[in-house]
């Protein structure tokens, strides 16, 4: 047998991933509760990315708003009627989403970068570096997160970019617990053994078998912190640690609570963004409990 | 339980305490302002009003010098003054206190026993409709910002169909004492203990559910069924009372967060409380009073992990020979 005729090592490897991930998209499309958030999930970023071409930017700015009347309900103004300024609430809606989102996920991201090498790093090399590694995450777990997420904003002041970093550098301890306990399991594993045998370097062992093996791991993780941090986003926002010039929807609640929405009533004001953050929350949610159900075979067989 | 695990234990919560004191410390001093330029903003200060004003808010001397005093400072309880009230602001956390525990009080333990009887109904019944509206209802509670809830509760309850008052404590236009002065309290307290109890049995309810199923399938329940007791015998008999355990862990650190869970709901209220406290002083910003609230907030979650930890080894051997 020539061997021109056999596949390269690569090539077996990657067909072997896409098989895996074609299965994992067959276990995903017949859980109905993960395919009605990945729905919900789709509209929503599609709104999110179509904001140009829904609303006007221009109708952010006060200053383009002072000829519309002031909590115009929206049989009155049509729409979702206006805030306290004049300004059209379905503009702010639409690019509020883009902000909440963005947030969300560039936080996520940097949380889950931060708590996998954290917690691989930990796990892999374990001893007495790891040791401290784990000592660290143990206390950053049970310093309060919105305490100090409130002070680290209040000192960095209010802009998109440290928001993102306060929520990123506050939400990855528990990443970080769950992945250390994963690669410890991994490391013990005979291929692990049989490959460092063989003479592989602590780089291969660590890109070729251990993150491609936490990685279903990290991915269902992701889908749930998200969540997690567009709600920590939301009241951050509310308490005027966000970016007054880019709006979140939790920006746009703490608006209305500081111009008097509740005493005038203007739920049409106070109901949108709430509601965006809710069903967000929630699709996410749905998402990935049915990624962590198909992923954690620990939690399938439960499923039969 | 040995005594060695629990030394162990309170040698691991004192370490943690000793870790975010030390932190606190940092944190604050990496931000650059000069607290007494901008509180005395536009007012002529001479070099002696400036020097003692520094030394009032423990702002002279090194970091080093500073870090000791600091260490000094806070094993007494002394967090320095407010920027904003010139107060002592162990006086001011002391003070704030009582209506935050009060408070947060109330709705943790209404969350915990609603949000435990809503989890038993939905894993009992599984897949049915009681499940189906059970998990619908507390998923979506969970997802909502609570505040956004107090928001809406606040709109329709209070300011439009007026059955409660719009915030604060009290009403500042009686002065009724006694009986009557509780009775005035409590009607504040409806609607953000309503809030916020809706707010936390979301996890109560998820926890118990999925607690309750892994133990459904244990054999000693196949046992028991085979005995021939009856289903509500079963329940709370056999099933319950071991499905409680992860419940009563996570009662005990939610009961950690009670004094700081409230901040942005206690806003929307006024109720004058540590969390109303933390949203004023994030408007100077009035860094010692945000220092002194963070320190309060992490030792009593610090507490009562410690707390659950133990309460936890208490009721489950398996955990403290493991």
């Amino acid at each position: 047998m020539s061997a021109a005729a056999l596949p390269s090592a690569r090539r077996v490897t990657w067909l072997r991933r896409r098989r895996a991930l074609a299965g994992v998209w067959r276990d995903f499309r017949h859980h109905r509760p993960g395919m009605i958030g990945l729905v919900f999930l789709g509209l929503i970023v599609l709104m999110a990315l179509a904001a140009p071409l829904l609303a006007d930017e221009a109708g952010l700015r006060a200053i383009n708003a002072t000829d519309n009347p002031a909590f115009a309900s929206p049989s009155e103004f049509g729409r979702l009627g206006t805030d306290g300024l004049g300004r059209d609430v379905l503009t702010q809606f639409i690019w509020g989403s883009r902000i909440s989102l963005l947030v969300g996920l560039a936080a996520t991201v940097l949380a889950m970068l931060i708590g996998s090498v954290v917690g691989i790093a930990a796990g892999f090399f374990g001893g007495r570096p790891g040791g401290v590694l784990m000592r660290i995450t143990e206390w950053f777990l049970v310093i309060p997160f919105l305490p100090l997420a409130i002070a680290l904003a209040a000192i960095l002041g209010p802009s998109i970019q440290n928001i993102i970093i306060v929520i990123g550098i506050t939400s990855w301890p528990s990443t970080a617990r769950l992945i250390h306990a994963q690669v410890l399991t991994l490391k013990e594993r005979d291929y692990v053994d049989r490959s460092r045998a063989l003479g592989a370097s602590n780089w291969h062992l660590m890109t070729r078998h251990i993150v491609p093996n936490v990685s279903p791991l990290i991915l269902a993780n992701t889908t749930l912190t998200v969540p997690i941090v567009i709600l920590s986003e939301a009241t951050l926002s509310f308490l005027g640690l966000g970016d007054p010039t880019n709006a979140s929807w939790g920006q746009m609640l703490d608006d209305a609570f500081e111009s008097g929405a509740i005493t005038v009533e203007a739920w049409w004001y106070i109901v949108p963004p709430g509601l965006g953050i809710m069903l967000v929350v929630l699709a996410f949610t749905l998402v990935g409990q049915a990624l962590e159900e198909i992923l954690d075979p620990r939690l399938r067989d439960q499923r039969a | 339980m040995s005594a060695r695990f629990i030394s162990r234990k309170v040698l691991g919560s004192l370490a943690t305490l000793a870790f975010v004191v030390v932190f606190n410390f940092f944190l604050f001093r990496v931000v650059e302002t000069d607290p007494v330029a901008s509180l005395f903003r536009g007012k002529e200060l001479t070099q002696t009003q400036r020097a003692e004003l520094t030394r009032q808010f423990g702002l002279d001397g090194s970091q080093g010098e500073q870090f000791v005093r600091y260490l000094g400072q806070t094993a007494s309880l002394n967090f320095g003054r407010s920027y904003s009230t010139n107060q002592p602001v162990w006086e001011e956390i002391k003070d704030k206190a009582l209506p935050t525990i009060a408070l947060v009080g109330v709705a943790a333990i209404l969350s915990a026993v609603l949000g435990v009887m809503l989890g038993i109904a939905a894993a009992w019944r599984r897949r049915t409709k009681t499940d189906y509206a059970v998990t619908g209802f507390t998923m979506s509670t969970y997802s909502m910002p609570d505040f956004w809830l107090g928001m809406i509760l606040l709109t329709v309850f209070a300011v439009g169909l007026g059955w409660f008052p719009v915030g604060g404590i009290t009403d500042p236009a009686s002065n009724a004492t006694g009986f009557a002065k509780l009775l005035d309290q409590a009607q504040h307290m409806v609607l953000p203990a309503v809030t916020l109890t809706l707010a936390y049995l979301g996890e109560y309810a998820i926890v118990m559910r999925s607690s309750l199923l892994d133990t459904m399938r244990e054999d000693y329940l196949i046992l028991a069924r085979a005995k021939g007791l009856r289903d509500v015998m079963v329940r709370n008999r056999h099933a319950v009372p071991n499905a409680l355990l992860p419940v009563v862990a996570l009662m005990a650190i939610n009961f950690g967060f009670v004094l700081s869970g409230a901040i942005a709901v206690e806003a929307i209220f006024s109720w004058p409380g540590l969390g109303l406290a933390t949203y004023e002083a994030l408007k100077g910003p009035d860094l010692p009073m945000l220092q002194g609230l963070f320190l309060v907030f992490s030792a009593s979650v610090i507490l009562f992990n410690l707390i659950a930890d133990l309460l936890y080894a208490y009721l489950d051997p398996r955990v403290r020979t493991g």
